[in-house]
């Protein structure tokens, strides 16, 4: 019997061929952020650990975690912890089998982007000056 | 004519030959976290940036060190899933397997640490 022939398939989801589309892009947006949230999970675990150690190392990585490097992780995680969020609430409405028109996929689409942008705002209002 | 239901000829089908499992995991983790991301990101946002001795006071408290375990351990669940699905539609062979794995050691590594941190703060 001849050896199995591997086949090149194109894997999914066809990225080089398809048109960006607003459902596209928030699709693979949610895929980016879910991901990225990693690095500032990572960095927040170290901070925590470092608290838990030692005043030393507590300075060593509350000076990283609170630096101009930190302030970019956590805040850019900031906003993609809510177009997550917010993605995902979509996906769950899709999965109860509404809001799939074209249209309406689209709108909700705009939604994701612009709310997430939104609850940002908020959140650092609320946790920097406390409202 | 053969005695089988319509769910037991799907049972075993699909590629994955796991059903829908993995979808249904996504789903119940999303809504868990739904609820307890928000909190938070409130507790942790105003610690941060705060000096050692408020972040011990804080996540001594049950609220926070609860939060904070549950959130890590559940959030880094449905990261390895995901990540899991990204490596299966971009890659292949031994350099999925790696990434899969990879993925997975990291989710329980954080996990583990973050826990430790916790422990150690709290008890």
């Amino acid at each position: 019997m001849a050896p199995p022939n591997p086949v090149n398939r194109p894997l999914s989801p066809h990225l080089q061929i398809y048109r960006p589309q607003m459902t596209s892009i928030s699709s693979i947006l949610t895929r980016i952020t879910g991901n990225g949230l990693a690095v500032a999970v990572v960095l927040m675990v170290w901070w925590l650990l470092a608290a838990a150690t030692s005043d030393a190392y507590f300075e060593v990585a509350n000076r990283v975690a609170t630096s101009w490097f930190g302030d970019i992780v956590f805040t850019g995680s900031l906003w993609a912890v809510w177009y997550h969020y917010l993605a995902g609430l979509r996906h769950l409405y899709y999965d109860a089998g509404h809001g799939l028109e074209i249209k309406t996929a689209e709108r909700l689409g705009w939604a994701c982007v612009i709310g997430s942008v939104v609850l940002t705002v908020l959140t650092l209002l609320i946790i920097r000056i406390g409202v | 004519m053969r005695y089988l239901t319509d769910r037991k000829k799907a049972m075993g089908r699909g590629p994955a030959h796991s059903g829908t499992e993995r979808h249904w995991f996504m789903s119940v983790t999303a809504v868990a976290l739904a609820f307890m991301v928000p909190v938070w990101l409130y507790i942790f946002g105003t610690t941060l940036g705060q000096g050692r001795d408020v972040v011990l006071e804080t996540f001594a408290r049950p609220f926070p060190a609860i939060l904070t375990g549950l959130v890590l351990f559940v959030g880094m669940r449905h990261f390895a899933m995901g990540a899991r699905n990204m490596f299966e539609d971009y890659s292949g062979g031994a350099t999925r397997k790696s990434l899969i794995m990879a993925a997975n050691a990291l989710s329980y590594a954080v996990t583990a640490t973050g826990l430790f941190a916790l422990a150690k703060i709290a008890l």
